[in-house]
């Protein structure tokens, strides 16, 4: 446990640190929807309709702007060498290195979700709703993010190859948490069921994502 | 009495060979070597010096052969009892030397000795919150070694160890693993330039 916490602290701190990912992504999403009103137009209405929508999307592509590193920068320096040594099994040590991005550049995002929500005209319920779902299907955004990262190391291929991997793997995700903020919105669907599937999506990836990126990782070891 | 001073290790490989990239490295390889001894790997460039290390150290599959640790801890596998020091030197350069070497401590676990006495060691104890991208290779290279001496393991595997250092850390260094072979530890390294200690050499793909 104490070598998964210092991993967890050490990639924090780094993505905190000047230079870190963790500033880079919140403010990719500042600009994506901040920028959105301008070319949508002055319909409230209209922006209130694709505010879900423009907040899921500009929180997917904030957090996959920052996955790419995850392993190539522990993969650079050498970190990743003694990492795969170490007695940690990898992993744990892949699922806490996504668990430390997720804290870093996920839940930032989040945070800022109440405040982008007033500039898309979203009321309060709307903008929890948005929030909520964003709380529970980030984590599978960066945890199958994370197969495509492990990839990317393995391939010498930066970040261009990792996009086209993940890209389809979330887009389940991103389906069913615009659906299930519009439920909470409009209606007329029930919230809880997209809410659900977008949970198990989540959960899948919890327990996939670091089985397949200490596979890739293994697989390419050179 | 401190577990990793107990026993007599001896590591062994029968016919091991080594493919990277779809070319045969080397092959048929035989080698031992005992605690308290210090293996010196020669050979030209390419002739798989870094993959000989990388294949003990578990970070390549061996083609062929076998790679055995006798004497050991039991409980563990032979990557976990050995130190890795390769060309790259592991630093993140956002955090500050202590921290560095303060995470590596932490996530590698194992027996610790004192990170603080280590930076003494290595000549690093003026930069302790110095952040690591302000260090020269040939400081980084000692804040490395300051790893080896905080977390202790028996097998160290160096590659190219004395690169960047200057003569006082080349001496400096070679005290360090007179010192680390005096406790009964193993060091193999990869090398061009003289060691500094007495040691075994182990000459790869035939005459320079």
């Amino acid at each position: 446990m104490t070598a998964l916490a210092a991993l967890i602290r050490r990639d924090i701190r780094i993505a905190l640190r000047v230079g870190g990912g963790a500033l880079i992504g919140v403010l990719f999403f500042l600009t994506v929807v901040v920028l959105m009103p301008f070319a949508v137009g002055p319909d409230l209405a209209l922006l209130s309709r694709l505010g879900p929508a423009i907040l899921w999307l500009g929180a997917l592509l904030a957090s996959l702007l920052t996955l790419d590193r995850l392993f190539m920068a522990d993969h650079e320096d050498g970190s990743l060498d003694l990492i795969t040594m170490s007695r940690t099994p990898l992993e744990l040590a892949c699922a806490a290195k996504a668990l430390a991005h997720w804290l870093a550049a996920g839940l930032p995002l989040i945070v800022a979700t109440p405040v982008l929500g007033l500039l898309l005209n979203l009321d309060m319920v709307a903008t929890g709703a948005v929030a909520l779902t964003l709380l529970a299907g980030t984590p599978a955004l960066t945890f199958t993010g994370m197969i495509g990262a492990g990839l990317a190391v393995t391939l010498h291929r930066g970040g261009l190859l990792m996009a086209v991997l993940v890209l389809p793997l979330s887009i389940p995700v991103l389906i069913f948490g615009v659906a299930a903020s519009q439920a909470a919105i409009v209606g007329p669907m029930t919230f809880g069921a997209p809410f659900s599937i977008l949970c198990a999506l989540s959960l899948v990836s919890l327990v996939v994502g670091p089985f397949a990126a200490a596979a890739s990782l293994r697989h390419g070891l050179d | 009495m401190s577990g990793s001073n107990q026993g007599k290790l001896q590591l062994s490989g029968r016919g091991v060979a080594c493919v990277r990239g779809g070319r045969e490295v080397f092959s048929g390889l035989d080698f031992a070597a005992v605690s308290g001894e210090a293996v010196a790997v020669t050979g030209r460039n390419g002739s798989g010096k870094t993959s000989l290390l990388r294949l003990i150290a578990g970070l390549l599959i061996p083609a062929g052969g076998t790679i055995i640790l006798d004497g050991g801890d039991a409980e563990m596998t032979l990557p976990e009892q050995c130190h890795y020091l390769g060309h790259r030197d592991a630093l993140k350069p956002a955090l500050s030397v202590k921290e560095n070497l303060a995470f590596w401590a932490d996530f590698l676990g194992g027996e610790r000795g004192d990170a603080a006495a280590s930076l003494t060691a290595v000549g690093l104890d003026h930069a302790t919150h110095l952040p690591a991208a302000f260090l020269s290779a040939g400081q980084r290279r000692r804040l490395s070694l300051a790893r080896l001496l905080t977390i202790r393991r028996r097998i160290w595997l160096l590659d190219e160890p004395t690169t960047a250092l200057d003569v006082a850390g080349q001496d400096m260094f070679g005290g360090l693993m007179r010192e680390h072979l005096a406790r009964g530890g193993m060091i193999i390294a990869a090398t061009h330039a003289p060691l500094g200690i007495d040691s075994r050499e182990l000459r790869i793909g035939g005459a320079v």
